[in-house]
């Protein structure tokens, strides 16, 4: 240890590796740094004997200190890798221009709340504690550059051993307690972290157990609580675009914070986060944390139906006149007041207003409601707007159903193409391989450094096209232009002649509607209803495929809520429907 | 090759130790019930999306290569490998070969790709665990003969006869026994090269003597490659064909005949109809006595009765003083003239017309009423309908008049393909014809009284 400090002081630059000054001498006297192990051509000059045995001191001080590194790197804990994965994911929605707030007050403090319920944290005895015993020599002073900064607040546990341990002075090389060594020895058979085999066999009853599909429900339920301008599908498709870190968002951890064995099974993810699943989740974690009652969600918010219906009404072609009638039917099914809005966790049924399905949902009913999407009407009244636009070229046009069906199928289909192939393409695997245990170590790394060889040759064989690259992060998916004929905007174009005046209102020509659904399931499968493609028309079909892929959801998760929609619209039908046919007459005014 | 040895060893899924693990909560283990609960809670979707791009990947590849969509099937296949780190060990073990199939195909045929890229894959995908390694180099060999690099053929197949890994197993020694019989085929190659060059030296030459040396020094490298794999069951036909020519060529005439003779004979191997041609061929060359020719070819009658040797098979039996020989002559042409493919063979019908002649006049009537009693229900439709008069006619009269002839002999002189061609009125032929008709008169088995 002597050494080390006095090759400190002859030999100071800095190391071509990690940049660190921090240099010790091997057996043969040259200069290596204590940081990462890069052995310089330098070495130093062997003045006198009296420092032969000091170098031999230092030998076995490396020995020991380099095999540790390999294997071990950093004391960590899983929940600092969930906080690592939370941190990422914030930082990239701050990027995507989401108010600094949310980092610092809000998950921060969800974060903070989680720790303490499910007592890895902010507690007498925390969990992950329990078992390892602490070191009571603790130097808590840190500054890992790297940490993220969401952290400096609080002390996670550890922190400030793994920080010790990076630091370039004498300090490091404090020889560790025994109990402490024996512990990560048999640690380090089956996991990187410090309690990665206990955090998963750890199974309590009450306690919500982190994984990384949560951390999702974390960024959504900070975002709905600051009411921001993102939905729940916009935020999954941001992560399927690659705009927030969530598959193998641990390649991004500090070197030091190894990964191997039950941390594969912790991190490692090999699907695509589903609406269903986050949705679920997220109320699952409110409920667990006991957050009070969320801001409420008034009409001048973003997740407003009214004003979800204009966005989509636009991502969708359809023509802006059309949000009349959107907003009316909101009031009517009252989808638009505060309280049914507003997220309450600790409500007796803790349940929120899926916003974008919802406001979907809505636009499919107007659009039901003006065409009847029969597969008849929606036809003839697109060959009126058609003569009628040709007679009248001066005039504003009509809205013509065919022609906006005839757009949108291409445009869709090219994107769903498009969406299929990128899934087909997707590389899932890390740049980062992750193994089992040593023994894998050498075998995943091989494997993977094979697979890039692989693909390396035949990057160059792929087609030259000019690939699209990263898509820029938009809330929007289409982008409707006046003039291109293969994307014909109908933002403009009017419903004259789908409505007519009756009095002073406006109502719609079309006085027939059908239901959805015409019973609902009142079991406790959860789900109200379903749905079978084959039983709907092929415009109504082509509707809800439409929307189902802009929002990434199933096709019967959207049909649900029409169906729920409709049933706050037609209260007073569906009371009665037991004895009517299926195509309930209907004539509504507006 | 130390590469994935391990997973050898190592049978479990590294996923389903991991499961076992979580769900043993309840106390009790049945991991078959446990994924069965897991697909219905999910609707029958366990699947991973990774396992989902993978399979997709996978589709996506064939159809381009269906298409012969090169470009966009590399494309597919950049994110293909990422199969070869599936946490799923079987789909992992699987893998290589699958790649190794798909990506050489894409390679053979990529106008971007060349020698080079296709050699460095290979080279990649041999050494990709232990289990691919033999097929490969030979599939590799393949492909660099067929761009004619003989040399480097040759030195890869000589790599992999080197290669072993573990016990030689089954599967290993045939492949192993392959290998070396391509190296023995491609001596063949240089061998027989040889030979063409010393046919044009003089004997007396300075130069003879070595090239024969040499050749000789090859052909005997050769039967060793070759001999092995000719042992095994198998189609081997272009390995024995070389094999005995070498043999031929320096005498050893009973070697050549013992391979062929086991090659034809030898029950364990599949039936192949070339082995007893090269057999019947080699016999002829040695001037066999014509019992053992007909005993060869009547192996070779009961698996091809319309293969073209059957002709000189019929003449064979003709010849022959035997009865039963003769019957059988006549059986051989009228199994010809039932394929398709030997309906306008002029011979055979010129054969038949004579023969049946001559059977008749031979008082063998019954012979032909047994061959015909088969065939008298589909041949008139077959052979001897007006539509085939008409076409045979303007194609080949000397066609036409023979089958008229044999048509006139089995169905009377009322059928119409022998009532089309005695009609026409032609100049030259107008002798034949009436010829015709007399024989038909004379042999015709439809009433014979008249």
């Amino acid at each position: 240890m002597v050494n080390v400090c006095k090759c400190q002081k002859e030999f100071k630059e800095r190391c071509t590796q990690c940049a660190a000054v921090s240099w010790g001498l091997t057996d043969e006297g040259k200069y290596y740094c204590t940081s990462c192990h890069n052995v310089t051509e330098r070495s130093k000059e062997v003045i006198n004997t009296g420092a032969i045995p000091n170098t031999k001191i230092q030998a076995i001080n490396r020995g020991l200190k380099r095999k540790r590194k390999l294997e071990r790197g950093w004391d960590w804990y899983v929940c600092e890798g969930f906080q690592h994965i939370l941190y990422q994911q914030v930082e990239a929605l701050k990027t995507l221009g989401v108010g600094p707030e949310l980092k610092n007050e809000v998950l921060h403090n969800f974060w903070k709340r989680y720790l303490q319920k499910s007592k890895q944290a902010y507690c007498k005895n925390p969990v992950c504690r329990r078992k390892v015993t602490v070191l009571e020599d603790n130097q808590s002073h840190s500054d890992w550059d790297s940490e993220p900064e969401l952290l400096r607040d609080f002390s996670c546990p550890s922190f400030a051993e793994s920080g010790t341990e990076s630091q370039p002075d004498g300090l490091a090389q404090k020889p560790f307690p025994i109990s402490k060594a024996s512990q990560s020895e048999t640690a380090s058979i089956c996991s990187g972290s410090l309690d990665g085999v206990e955090y998963s066999l750890r199974k309590e009853k009450g306690i919500v157990k982190m994984t990384v599909p949560r951390t999702l429900a974390f960024c959504y339920l900070s975002l709905l609580w600051q009411r921001e301008t993102v939905t729940l599908s916009d935020l999954l498709r941001f992560v399927e675009e690659g705009h927030i870190p969530y598959i193998n968002a641990f390649q991004h951890f500090p070197e030091e914070m190894k990964l191997y064995g039950r941390d594969k099974g912790i991190f490692a993810i090999e699907s695509w986060p589903t609406y269903e699943d986050i949705y679920k989740k997220m109320i699952e974690i409110a409920k667990f944390l006991d957050l009070p009652r969320f801001p409420d969600i008034t009409e001048d918010c973003y997740l407003h139906p009214n004003i979800l219906c204009m966005k989509y009404l636009m991502e969708v072609n359809l023509p802006d006149e059309m949000n009349d009638l959107t907003c009316q039917v909101v009031k009517m099914t009252g989808v638009g007041e505060v309280d049914f809005l507003t997220f309450d966790p600790i409500a007796k049924m803790a349940k929120t207003v899926k916003y974008d399905v919802q406001a979907v949902a809505v636009i499919v009913v107007v659009l039901k409601l003006l065409f009847l999407l029969d597969d008849n009407l929606e036809w003839s009244l697109s060959n009126t707007a058609e003569k009628y636009n040709e007679n009248n070229k001066e005039d504003k046009p009509r809205f013509d159903f065919r022609k906006w069906y005839q757009v949108m199928k291409k445009s869709i289909d090219e994107k769903k193409q498009e969406w299929e192939e990128a899934r087909a393409k997707y590389l899932w695997k890390s740049e980062k391989p992750l193994y089992h245990s040593s023994i894998d170590r050498a075998v995943a790394f091989k494997r993977r450094e094979m697979v890039v060889d692989l693909q390396k040759q035949f990057s160059t064989l792929v087609d030259s096209t000019p690939t699209v690259g990263r898509k820029k992060p938009s809330s929007f998916q289409f982008n409707w232009a006046e003039g291109d004929a293969a994307r014909t905007c109908f933002h403009g174009h009017s419903l004259q002649g789908i409505l007519q005046n009756k009095g002073q209102s406006l109502t719609t020509k079309n006085s027939l509607y059908w239901l959805s659904t015409q019973k609902f399931c009142r079991s406790y499968c959860k789900h109200v209803t379903t749905y079978e493609e084959s039983n709907f028309s092929l415009s109504y079909q082509f509707i809800i495929n439409l929307f189902a892929f802009l929002l990434r959801i199933k096709t019967s998760f959207l049909h649900e809520e029409v169906s729920l929609i409709e049933k706050r619209l037609f209260k007073t039908k569906y009371s009665k429907t037991k004895k009517k046919s299926s195509r309930s007459r209907k004539g509504r005014k507006y | 090759m130390s590469d994935f040895s391990e997973e050898l060893i190592r049978s479990k899924t590294e996923d389903d130790q991991e499961e076992s693990c979580v769900l043993s909560g309840t106390g009790m283990y049945f991991p078959w019930l446990q994924k069965h609960i897991d697909t219905v809670e999910t609707g029958g979707k366990k699947e991973k999306d990774f396992a989902q791009t993978t399979s997709a990947c996978l589709n996506r590849i064939q159809e381009a290569l269906l298409k012969h969509q090169w470009p966009q099937a590399a494309g597919y296949m950049h994110s293909y490998f990422q199969i070869l780190e599936d946490s799923d060990s079987h789909k992992r073990q699987a893998a290589p070969e699958i790649i190794w199939k798909l990506g050489s195909e894409i390679l053979f045929y990529h106008p971007k790709s060349n020698m080079e890229t296709f050699n460095t894959f290979a080279d990649r995908m041999k050494n990709m665990g232990v289990m691919n390694y033999l097929k490969i180099s030979l599939q590799h060999a393949l492909y660099l003969l067929h761009h004619g690099m003989l040399e480097d053929a040759n030195r890869n197949l000589s790599r992999a006869e080197m290669w072993r890994y573990g016990e030689k197993s089954s599967s290993q020694e045939v492949l192993i026994n392959l290998i070396q019989a391509y190296k023995g085929l491609l001596q063949y190659y240089t061998w027989s090269k040889k030979k063409m060059e010393l046919s044009n030296l003089d004997e007396d030459d300075y130069a003879y003597n070595t090239a024969s040396q040499t050749m000789l020094n090859h052909s005997w490298k050769t039967s060793v490659n070759l001999g092995a794999l000719i042992q095994t069951p198998g189609v081997w036909d272009p390995f024995v064909k070389s094999y005995v020519e070498m043999l031929e060529f320096y005498g050893d005439q009973d070697g050549a005949r013992e391979v062929l003779t086991n090659y034809a004979y030898d029950e364990k191997f599949p039936s192949n109809p070339n082995a007893h041609v090269y057999l019947y061929n080699f016999l002829k060359r040695e001037k066999a006595p014509r019992e053992k020719l007909i005993s060869v070819l009547k192996i070779l009658y009961q698996i091809v009765p319309s293969h073209k040797l059957m002709l000189e098979f019929h003449r064979l039996l003709k010849k022959s003083e035997k009865k039963d020989h003769h019957k059988l002559g006549l059986e051989v042409l009228f199994g010809v003239l039932d394929f398709a493919g030997c309906t306008k063979n002029i011979t055979a019908w010129k054969y038949l017309a004579k023969y049946l002649r001559q059977t008749l006049m031979g008082n063998h009537l019954a012979w032909v009423q047994e061959e015909w009693n088969s065939r008298k229900t589909w041949w008139p439709s077959f052979h001897f309908s007006s539509f085939w008069a008409k076409s045979d006619w303007k194609e080949d009269v000397a066609l036409a008049c023979e089958k008229a002839l044999v048509a006139g002999i089995l169905l009377g002189k009322g059928c119409r393909y022998f009532r089309y061609i005695c009609k026409q009125d032609h100049q030259v032929l107008r002798k034949k014809i009436r010829r015709i008709r007399k024989s038909v008169k004379k042999h015709s088995i439809v009433n014979p009284g008249l």
